[in-house]
């Protein structure tokens, strides 16, 4: 069991914690968030990331970040799974890719690009993966309109005789 | 003077015979995305048999098939595919837009799915249900072969003259007006509200 006091000691006391249920969540800066991550893997033996996603706060009531990103992380050895999270804003949001880290980032950040525009410095290949490669929107992100700003009928149109 | 004919000799029209040889062999192209794949899987099985109207021989290659049948949802990724496969596809063809999505984007109401693949490419047959069932499927078949019949030229002249796209208008008017506004929030922060009442002029069809 990571124990907060052991975290803020050695990485500052900007990192908090909730508790729900079983659940816990640790939130840290966006500054640190790396060094956490790296910590948390060498030191605590979280050796797996199942997840990597992110949240857009956008028009939520009571939300003071626009986007967060998580890391579900497990310990393989202990069972301990714990949920790490950092807060970012517009414009350019950036966060250090933890490919380094965990081989399994890579698509997840890939993911986590294309959806939302988060750039992650240090990613291998960091292009879009699941929409067109020349989609020029983040789908995901809450101010993109449900039916899209007319990409799915921007298609050359086949005829009878023209095929 | 009459000749009598020999037995089995009869004679017809050159298209009336390369009408009856294309519509009993049709060999469909099965572009199956989702679960009207199934469908178009049990169609062809045992149970319902697609062999009986001649249409049993799916060819993975669309360079040996003369049927396109869509079965499933399209999306923006997949579109470009599926036009090329179209256009890979010898003449004389055909194309089937099988199930809710394929006909009109079914509920996949949103910024990905492609609402209509009549929009993009000729459709000949549109079969409805989510998905159909295989019964409905072989309907179309053999409403697919009787058009082959009625229409069909040897040199497939009837391809010809259809050089508008069928279906409906790429756009309807109320999603024209989203675009509109979803791009001017995007670029100058207008309110939506505003620039949509605005913009309900005597707008001409896209």
């Amino acid at each position: 069991m990571v124990e907060l006091s052991v975290l803020q000691e050695r990485f500052g006391s900007g990192i908090t914690e909730h508790v729900f249920r079983d659940n816990r969540r640790v939130d840290v800066p966006a500054a640190v968030l790396f060094d956490v991550l790296s910590g948390l893997k060498t030191d605590f033996g979280f050796s797996v990331l199942i997840d990597l996603t992110a949240v857009d706060w956008l028009e939520y009531e009571g939300a003071t970040d626009r986007f967060t990103v998580v890391y579900l992380l497990l310990n393989m050895d202990s069972g301990e799974r714990l949920t790490v999270q950092t807060a970012l804003n517009l414009p350019n949001p950036t966060l250090t890719s933890v490919y380094s880290l965990w081989k399994a980032a890579d698509w997840m950040e890939r993911e986590v690009f294309d959806m939302f525009g988060i750039t992650f410095t240090g990613h291998p290949d960091l292009r879009r993966i699941l929409m067109p490669e020349e989609f020029d929107a983040f789908p995901l992100r809450k101010d993109y309109p449900l039916k899209g700003r007319g990409e799915r009928h921007n298609f050359p149109v086949i005829t009878r005789s023209g095929s | 003077m009459a000749v009598g004919l020999p037995e089995n000799i009869f004679i017809t029209k050159l298209d009336a015979a390369a009408n009856w040889a294309r519509s009993n062999s049709l060999w469909p192209m099965p572009f199956a995305t989702a679960c009207c794949g199934i469908e178009l899987m049990a169609t062809a099985a045992s149970r319902h048999d697609l062999a009986r109207f001649g249409a049993e021989v799916m060819r993975f290659s669309p360079r040996q098939c003369d049927l396109l049948i869509v079965a499933g949802r399209v999306v923006m990724k997949m579109l470009p595919v599926l036009q090329r496969i179209w256009l890979q596809m010898p003449e004389p063809k055909w194309c089937i837009s099988m199930g809710a999505c394929a006909c009109s984007g079914g509920v996949f109401d949103t910024y990905a799915v492609v609402q209509g693949v009549d929009r993009f490419i000729p459709v000949d047959m549109y079969v409805p249900g989510c998905p159909p069932r295989p019964e409905q499927l072989l309907a179309a078949v053999i409403e697919m072969q009787a058009k082959v019949r009625r229409t069909g030229t040897v040199m497939g002249r009837e391809f010809a003259i259809r050089d508008t796209p069928v279906g409906p208008t790429p756009f309807d008017m109320d999603e024209r007006y989203r675009i509109q506004d979803a791009n001017l929030v995007q670029l100058g922060g207008f309110s939506a509200a505003a620039t949509g009442t605005a913009l309900k002029g005597p707008a001409n069809h896209g």
